[in-house]
Parts: C-alpha cells; structure tokens; sequence
C-alpha cells in the first residue's frame, strides 16, 4: 500500500458538497450531469451600480444576517458532516484539518454599525473595544478553529489561500500530510462565501467578471468564443483523506485515491500567466509525475476553464504541451457552477472522483461559438458516458499560484 | 528520509531598521530601547514602518505601486534573506510559504462611506454603498489586500517559484508555514525554502479588530513586565527565511546560522484543563534542552495568553538569557513567529547560548516551539 515513490497510498472515505446546484454530494452531481447553471441574478442584497448583478449563490437560513466568515464557516460545516458522515470515522476526526478559504476582514455592516458613535477609525476602534465576538468573528484563525472544534480534528487547523488554486493546496497538504506519517487522516476543505458587493467590486475592477447580467444562466462560458469573464460564486466542498491502509484496515469504503499533486509558483504577472505557460504546464506535468504516471495515463482533465479569455487561453496551451496532439476530453465544472475561489478546487476534486465512479464526464455547458483557437475536446452541453480511470484536476490562481491534483479510481 | 534542516538566510526588517547587525545589538544590549511611535495611533502605541530604500529590493517602481505597505515590507525582508543566504541563484527551485492576513484598507474611503451612509436605514445605505465602492475603490488596491498576493508578489519580484502557499491565522500561520516548509525540507521534497511573513503596525483597519478583543496597550509603551495585566502593542516587522537541507548548504559552501531542530505546534481550546500551558508543556517533552538555552518568546502582552506563557516558562529547566521579542520589535501576529526564530538564530551567532527554544503562543488560539541549536 505504498505508491511508487515509497509514500502511503491516500484514499478518500468520504465526500461532501454545497454548491449553487444544491445541497449534497448527490443533489450537486445530479446538476452538474444535468447541464443545469446554478447563476442567478443576485437577491441576497442590492446590486444598484453594480456592473456585475448574477452569481452563483447558497441561500443559508437566517443569511440576512451573516458576516462573509460565517458563511463559509456554516457552509464548510455543512460539506464536512456529510464527508465525515460518510467516512463513518465516527467522534473525534482522527487527523488534522487543512481549510481552504478566503481571506477575512471586518464588514460593512460591522463597520457602519460601528459608525453610528463616529465615522472615524479612532472612534470606530473605541466603539469595537471589548466586542469580543466581532473579534473572533474577522480574526483569520476564526473559522478553522470552531470547525476543528465542531469535528474534533487534531492539531493546529491549518487554513490556506492560494487564490483560485486554494481548495486544491488544503488537498495537497492533506495528502502531504498524510504520505510523510504525521496522519493516518486528514479533513480537507474548500469553502467560499465572497458574493458581497465589496468582492464583486474589487473583480469587476479587474474586469475578471462576466456582465452578461440579463441571461445568467448563459454567463459563463468557458472556452467558448464569446466568453468574457467568470461568475462569481460560492459553495464548499470537503474531503476525508486517509492512508488506504487505515482505510482498509478499518473496513471504510474507499471512494477513490489521489494519486498526486503538482505546484508551479509564476513569477509574470499579478493576474496574468507567462504567455510561455511554463508554470502552468509545469504544475500539471508535475502531478502527473508525481503520480507516477505518464500523460497517456490521464483519461479526463477537469478544467480550471474559469471563462476568462485569459484563463482559457493559457488552459488550451498547457493541455497541447502536456499531452500534445490528442489531448484527453477536458470540462469545466464552472461553465454551471460558476467559479468558487476558494472553495472550486475541492469542489472540482469530488466532481472529478464522482466522474470516475459514475464513468461520466459532466459537460462544459453554453458551448454555442466554438473557439477557433481553443481545439480540446470539451464535452460541450451534454454529459458523457466514458470510462474514467484518472482525472487531472486543474487549478490555476490570481498571483501566480498553481496546482493540480491527479485523481484515481479505488484498487 | 529525515534531512537536517538549517537556517542559511536571515531578512529581517522592523522599527529597529533592517538586517541582522541592528538585531543583534539589539540582543546583546540589555537596555535596548524599542523605536516607539505613541502619537500617530493614539491611544495605541505602535512600532512604526521603519525607512527602507524600496528600490535596493524592488527595484521596478511599477512593482512598488501594486503593493501597499504590507506587502512591500514583506517582499523587501525576503529579498534581505535571499541575499543573507546568498540563494539569489536558487530561485527557480525554491519553495515559498508565507504567513498572512489581508492588506490594508482604503482608510480614507471608508471613513467618507461610513460618515455617509452610518446613519440611514439599510435599504438607503445599500445602494450608496455600491456606488461609493465602485466609483472609490483603486482598481490596484484589491490585489494590494489579498492575502496569497504578498507571496505573489514574491515569485515576481524575486523569482521564487518552486511553489507558493499561503497559511493564514495569525500566530498559529507562522509557525505553520515554518512547521511545514521544515518538513518537507526534512523528507527530501525540495533542498530550499523561504518562510515568513509581515505585519504593519500603523494600520488602523487592523487596530479596530484587535481593539475588539480588548487586549491592546494604551498610552505610554512598557516592557511586557511592566504591563499591569497585559496589553499588546503591534509592531511593524518583515522577517522571512531561508531554510536550506545541511547537505544542499553544505555542498554549495553555505553557511549555518544555525540548526533548526524540532518546529512543533498545539492548538488547545484555552479552557479548564486544555490549556495553553498545558499545551507548550505537552510539546517541550522530549525536546533535547540544555542548562543555559536562551529562550526567545513570541508572547504578545494579550493578557490570557502571557499569563499562560509565563507559567509555562517557569516550568523550563534552568534556561539562560530570555529574550522578548515584543519588547524589542512589538508584536507582529504573523510575523511574529518567523521574527522570534530569526532573533533565535542571531542570539545563537553571537554566543549568547548553545540552543535558543522560540515560543509562540496566539493572541486566541494556537501554541508552538522550535528549537534552535548553534551551527
């Protein structure tokens, strides 16, 4: 139960997912093979002056009154009980907890609260002195320490961002974790909660979004000719990760495996990749070599296929480097999930697991207008039946920060 | 499988001023003043910004202009260790891990949103405040805050790209990004890592959260040992290093500053028996100390968290110099633990101990401790 390079083999014993598509692993999958766009005009607050007025949304109980960090927190929760859930690991998490999420800070209805006594920071900060709960609330350690409470998980919970490529990096520590014998276990989570009207201002000033306001379910597009821009949205999923000989020895069904991981850091650009691809198609070639696999092996690629010309153009580039002329079918989750920063990569990690056990590829959907200079096979609108042995997961972020995960079937 | 993993470069920038020679007087000189600024922050006393010459580590002004001061501060101290460490040429290869929370704040922006809209009714405020925000906000300014964007700018201005994480959680993401850069060093994924983080301390964005837990300093700067019942005044500190396997250090004649031994970490719920003490207790067993190992403290001046922290350092066999490093630099939440290593690493150079034991206790939540022995 080692993999080629003496490490443990990792399993995954339990999965779990809240998307725009629904609640549960099943009720999200379901939508995802139905070619079903989980974007909608946005209800939750008012999007006056807003360039930008769809997204992909959860609506939580009681959210008119929840902070950014509480989102994700309920969210987060809510995809690791039904992963833990189905892991059967039962009590206390038996190994640590590796968070992806986004960076936090104190809100505009905090801080207008705060205001009534004093516009100013000064006075704010006297207004806030001693609200312990807002304290607790914005602090960034915040929502991985009441998970690690809720779960038992053990240890310092380890929360990471790496831009769009976050849930993939808790995958990736996860799975570290667990091949160097620190854990038999780990608990990994991707969590988004950013459809704010701060968030979509700070994207829309980088022009990332797409405006196609009037028809959202038509929005992203991902390599499509007429994409301009990704869909803001949010969702969590999670991932119990554990040695498959603990796995086995316990008795746990074991749902698939993750085979490897790849990283490549890019030194071009804030928001935009070297036109050399190098770091992307290093990350990618990377997983697959630390896989212990050739590109042949790969039988599925799901995408980053954000829906930005950029992304997608760079995606193409990579996927004609590494695996040259015949490239594997590639998909993009978000053409209908949208694009879950923080939470996409551990979303796309379960999709791409459920591909394999399904032995379908859910589809790029709003794929109208063919792009000339996009030539993948893309799986356009419609799911496909195809046997899927291992999936190549990619996951590319603002700052340069890339990874991919090569996915597995159970022995 | 089990790589010993040294300290070859050391960046450090703080109120002091940068490099290792003004840290390590500080060190050597019991009575060292800390750079105060009590009046700019009032009633919070703050370690400022001190000056640096930007362009001698980030010499593209473009790149200057994307970053706030968080982020330039922290890309400045790494490029510090990058050439303490002599590992310019390493780059390509190299892994980076960085601790940090956000970015600052347009401070200006939101005080004119908050003078406007604090007073109307929610569904007035709404509206407004997307138009204030989309007509105030600088488009530069977002990727000024995001937290992995310190690492990116990293990777660009200094080329590190062997990959690239970003823990985030105060204290606790120092430590863990020292903690996990060490050991995959150990196991032998990559020969070269650059761990750190940075902290401004004038940033009133980040002053109204920690106000909110009601353990800030006020009024005139004290010793931690002269703060009746705690208080925590911030500091202003860019401290990142290099970490490099003994062999890869050895084979290309690269000094060690000095042995990082063990890095451990414990998150205890700080409440009856699961305390903090209880829990750095828990991670000095076993650990190899001898009589007269300096002890560098990452205490904070949070009240709980000091007066856990002190229990615990009583219980230590006999240690020697004991050195605060809050009392020198103020404390930097997530530089905090990476600064306490490089002032570990420095008192050991100079002689002042054989071994240096860093503590690192959270604000909230999270205990840590490496040790350090001399090269």
């Amino acid at each position: 139960m080692r993999d080629h390079l003496g490490r443990p083999v990792v399993a995954v014993t339990g999965m779990g997912l809240v998307t725009p598509l629904g609640f549960g692993v099943a009720e999200s999958w379901a939508g995802l093979l139905a070619g079903r766009s989980g974007i909608r005009r946005i209800t939750r607050f008012p999007t006056d002056h807003l360039k930008t007025r769809i997204a992909g949304q959860v609506t939580l109980p009681g959210e008119e009154a929840l902070a950014s960090p509480e989102r994700v927190e309920r969210m987060a929760a809510m995809a690791a009980a039904e992963a833990v859930g189905q892991a059967g690991t039962g009590g206390r998490f038996p190994g640590p907890l590796f968070l992806g999420m986004p960076p936090v800070e104190v809100e505009w209805p905090q801080r207008l609260a705060l205001a009534r006594a004093g516009a100013t920071y000064p006075a704010m900060a006297e207004a806030a002195t001693g609200q312990r709960a807002l304290f607790e609330t914005f602090l960034f350690g915040g929502i991985g320490e009441r998970l690690a409470q809720r779960f038992g998980t053990r240890g310092v919970p380890v929360s990471v961002t790496t831009a769009c490529a976050t849930g993939a990096s808790a995958i990736q520590l996860g799975l570290e974790a667990i091949q160097r014998g620190e854990a038999a276990a780990a608990l990994c989570i991707g969590a988004e909660g950013s459809v704010a009207p701060e968030p979509l201002v700070r994207f829309s000033l980088l022009s990332a979004l797409s405006t196609r306001n009037d028809e959202p379910e038509r929005a992203s597009r991902p390599f499509e000719k007429t994409r301009e821009g990704f869909v803001l949205s949010e969702g969590a999923a999670a991932l119990v990760l554990e040695s498959l000989e603990s796995a086995q020895a316990r008795g746990a069904e074991v749902l698939g495996l993750v085979l490897g991981a790849g990283e490549r850091a890019d030194s071009f650009h804030r928001t935009r990749s070297n036109p050399d691809g190098g770091a992307i198609i290093g990350a990618m070639r990377s997983a697959i070599l630390d896989a212990g696999l050739a590109p042949a092996d790969i039988s599925y690629v799901n995408a980053h296929g954000t829906g930005t010309p950029e992304n997608d153009k760079m995606e193409t580039l990579g996927m004609r480097a590494v695996f040259g002329e015949a490239p594997p079918p590639i998909s993009s989750n978000k053409s209908m999930i949208g694009h879950t920063l923080s939470a996409a990569g551990a979303i796309e990690a379960v999709a791409s697991l459920l591909s394999i056990r399904d032995g379908m590829l859910p589809p790029t959907i709003n794929h109208e207008l063919p792009d000339p200079a996009i030539a993948l096979d893309l799986v356009p609108n419609v799911a496909r039946a195809a046997k899927v042995e291992r999936v190549l997961s990619n996951s590319f972020g603002f700052g340069g920060q890339n990874v991919c995960l090569v996915l597995g079937a159970a022995p | 499988m089990s790589e010993a993993v040294w300290i070859t470069g050391i960046g450090l920038a703080s109120s002091l001023g940068e490099g290792a020679e003004v840290h390590r007087a500080a060190l050597r000189n019991l009575a060292a003043q800390p750079v105060v600024d009590a009046a700019s922050f009032a009633p919070f006393p703050v370690h400022p910004m001190p000056a640096l010459a930007f362009d001698a580590q980030i010499p593209k002004k473009g790149d200057q202009r994307q970053m706030e001061p968080w982020q330039r501060l922290g890309t400045y101290a790494a490029g510090l260790a990058l050439d303490h460490a002599g590992a310019r040429g390493l780059v390509g290869e190299m892994h980076l891990l960085v601790a940090a929370g956000g970015g600052e704040r347009d401070v200006v922006l939101d005080e004119a949103i908050c003078a406007e809209l604090a007073a109307l009714p929610p569904e007035e405020a709404g509206p407004l405040l997307n138009a204030r925000l989309a007509n105030g906000l600088r488009p530069t300014l977002f990727l000024a805050q995001l937290s992995n964007l310190l690492a990116g700018n990293i990777s660009i201005v200094h080329g590190v790209t062997g990959s690239s994480r970003t823990i985030m959680g105060e204290e606790a993401a120092g430590a863990e990004a020292v903690r996990i850069a060490a050991a995959r060093l150990a196991e032998g994924r990559g020969e070269v890592a650059l761990v750190g983080g940075a902290y401004v301390a004038g940033r009133w964005d980040m002053l109204l959260l920690h106000a909110a837990s009601g353990g800030l300093w006020r009024g005139d700067w004290a010793p931690l040992a002269e703060r009746p019942g705690g208080g925590m005044v911030t500091g202003s500190i860019g401290a990142f290093l290099v970490l490099e396997t003994g062999r890869h250090a050895r084979a290309r004649g690269a000094p060690c500053l000095a042995r990082l031994a063990a890095v451990r970490s414990g998150a205890a719920r700080r409440q009856r028996e699961d305390s903090a003490r209880a829990s750095a207790a828990a991670l000095a067993e076993g650990l190899a100390l001898r009589p007269g190992h300096a002890v560098v403290s990452g205490a904070s001046g949070m009240p709980e968290a000091l007066a856990e922290e002190r229990a615990f350092l009583a219980g230590l066999p006999e240690p020697g110099p004991m050195h605060f490093t809050a009392d020198l630099l103020g404390h930097g939440v997530e530089a905090s633990f990476p600064a306490s290593l490089a002032l570990g690493a420095l008192a050991l150079g100079e002689g002042l101990a054989g071994q240096a034991l860093v503590t690192g206790f959270g604000i909230w939540r999270g205990e840590a401790l490496a040790l350090l022995e001399a090269a």
